[in-house]
């Protein structure tokens, strides 16, 4: 009896010591990819300017100077001032707070719903399939701005409302790929075999088809973050998004677009800042990918 | 004899398409008997695989549909009971060994907890109980123990398969059905996991469904062997009857095809001509009519009837039942 024990004992702390050190693992293999290490460390950094944002920023966002409006950048300035004198710069800090939420729940909400509806529909076929795609091609025949305007205007404006229209917008998209993904994943022997010992259909697709079904998604979501700001950004441009003079990255870019010729800065800057949070996005979620895929390991 | 573990009676599965009916099983009776092994030898496509999927009802509803028969398990239709039960039968009393160990496992999803999957399902046993229970599995099958979190990826096709082997076994299943678990193997791998999985039968007293279309395979470790051609059992015995008393001539084609090295050389190799019958066109007759050597007039109308020799060994042939009542 104590030999047993013994020996499970044994077991035990060899299966736990392996068990660590493959979470640590992945974390090991995510450090090795120095571009996404860069992208990590971006998002982070945006992220804590969004947390502190009173205290990083060097005005508030809505003050008002009309005497230096459009001013280029200067040391009082560093990004210059728009056409009511308000400072660029600490309007795009304010501004993260309000478009990384966007972004990043907009795409949740679209992951969420539509990665729900296109595996289910994949997996269950048949007439599941039939009408959850139907039902979805319907959602794609309006074009997705029109849809979250739709949905602003019947939920009202705000940010809340901002967040779940530009979402739902998005979901016809992530549910096809998930659908297109999961399809190939579900037909291969290992799930035949995992329902072979009993395994819930739940379990099937949240523990064996997801998982291997990730890679297409990760992409289309990283790249949907940017979509999302800017729609939303389309949103505030007709008064259904965000209301000023709450900053927003997406907002500042189209309220500039008018002074394109005149004075380049104002449009630039939020356009970079997008373009920067999205491209350390892309390689965030590409690092995540093959840190997560085994088969990479080296 | 001892107790009967698993009974097919009757059993007919097919497959529907836009415009045709593929009937892969033909009525089919097979008796498993408690730590017994049978083999089911047979061509590509005579529904080895089909009869196989049909007892743990794996079958792709549509387009297959099981049209009749009954298959008991102990003491349940395995074709009546709830999704339910049958979710707690498979894996736990009846499990599957599939033909390609490449693609039977997942491969995001370390060994170990491939293992402990199964055993977590059907047993109530904490996480870390059944992570030392799969280990010991792992251990049982010849794999070191500090291979446990590896992926699938990191073993080669023989390891791969004891893995599959150690996950079909991990409940201490009464009825293992192995489909060609060899035949995606090279023949040294093949030869250690054959007499792995002997000695596992032995160890935890394991009925064994055996598929395959090596006859090799079926001398060594099969108890009884059903021959299946076009979705019906065309011979059926026990391992000796069958293969010194040879009576289908279907079955004496197979045997006449195995290449051999005593005996004169440069030699062709014997084979039965044509092809199997189209599933979705069966003859009338004899399913085995259209190729036998040694065909009577009867046999392209009359389907052949079970004509037993003795009690261990049934065939379906005209001929023989010709001979028999000729005495």
């Amino acid at each position: 009896m104590t030999e047993m024990l013994a020996k499970n004992n044994e077991v035990k702390n060899k299966v736990k010591k392996q068990k660590k050190s493959q979470f640590k693992e992945i974390c090991m293999r995510f450090s090795k990819n120095k571009l996404a290490m860069f992208g990590m460390i971006v998002i982070i950094l945006l992220i804590i300017m969004a947390i502190f944002a009173p205290f990083i920023a060097p005005y508030s966002y809505d003050e008002q100077n009309l005497k230096r409006s459009n001013m280029l950048p200067s040391r009082q300035h560093l990004m210059g001032t728009d056409n009511f004198g308000r400072d660029i710069f600490s309007r795009i800090i304010y501004g993260s707070r309000i478009s990384l939420q966007i972004g990043f729940i907009a795409v949740g909400i679209g992951v969420l719903i539509g990665g729900t509806l296109g595996s289910f529909a994949a997996y269950y076929g048949g007439v599941a399939d039939n009408i959850i795609m139907r039902f979805i091609d319907v959602l794609l025949a309006i074009p997705s701005t029109l849809l979250a305007i739709s949905i602003a205007a019947a939920l009202g404006p705000g940010l809340t409302n901002a967040m779940i229209a530009v979402g739902v917008g998005t979901v016809p998209n992530y549910a096809r790929v998930v659908r297109a993904s999961v399809l190939t994943v579900k037909e291969q022997e290992f799930i035949e075999a995992a329902r072979c010992i009993g395994v819930k259909d739940h379990n099937i697709i949240l523990k064996h088809i997801l998982p291997n079904a990730m890679a297409p998604l990760i992409v289309q979501a990283t790249i949907g973050v940017a979509s999302a700001i800017l729609s939303a950004a389309a949103l505030s441009f007709i008064g259904l998004g965000i209301q000023p003079p709450i900053p927003e990255w997406g907002a500042m870019l189209s309220a500039g677009r008018t002074y394109i010729r005149d004075y380049w800065h104002i449009v630039t800057f939020p356009g970079v800042t997008i373009m920067f949070t999205i491209f350390s996005l892309n390689l965030f979620g590409d690092g995540l990918r093959d840190a997560l895929d085994p088969k990479l390991r080296r | 004899m001892g107790d009967i573990l698993l009974k097919i009676e009757d059993l007919a599965v097919s497959y529907t398409t836009d415009n045709e009916k593929v009937r892969a099983v033909n009525g089919i009776n097979i008796i498993v008997e408690k730590g017994e092994t049978v083999g089911l030898v047979g061509e590509t496509g005579a529904g080895k695989t089909t009869i196989a999927k049909a007892i743990l009802r794996l079958i792709p509803t549509p387009p297959g549909k099981i049209e009749r028969g009954r298959i008991i398990f102990e003491d349940k239709d395995l074709l009546k009971i709830s999704e339910h039960e049958i979710r707690k039968v498979r894996g736990n009393e009846i499990s599957m060994i599939f033909q390609d160990p490449m693609t039977s496992l997942n491969p995001v999803i370390t060994v170990g907890n491939q293992i402990a999957e199964g055993i977590r399902i059907h047993q109530k046993v904490s996480k870390a109980k059944a992570e030392i229970l799969a280990g010991e599995m792992l251990e049982m099958v010849g794999i070191p123990l500090e291979r446990f979190n590896e992926y699938p990826h990191q073993f080669s096709g023989g390891m791969k398969q004891r893995v599959v082997i150690a996950i079909a076994l991990a409940c201490n299943p009464k009825l293992l059905i192995a489909d060609e678990p060899t035949t995606a193997l090279d023949v040294t791998i093949q030869a250690q996991v054959l007499e792995l999985m002997l000695k596992l039968k032995e160890d935890f007293n394991t009925a064994m469904i055996m598929i395959t279309h090596d006859l090799g395979v079926v001398a060594e470790i099969c108890d009884k062997v059903a021959i299946v051609y076009a979705g019906q059992i065309v011979e059926f015995g026990t391992v000796k009857e069958v293969f010194k008393n040879t009576a289908h001539p279907y079955t004496k084609g197979l045997f006449a095809a195995i290449p051999s090295i005593s005996g004169q050389k440069l030699k062709r190799l014997h084979h039965i001509p044509g092809l199997m019958p189209d599933p979705t066109n069966l003859p009338l007759g004899c399913q085995f009519s259209p190729r036998c050597n040694c065909k009577l007039e009867c046999c392209d109308e009359l389907p052949s009837e079970d004509i037993y020799i003795n009690e261990n060994h049934f065939l379906k042939c005209h001929l023989y039942a010709q001979k028999q009542k000729e005495g």
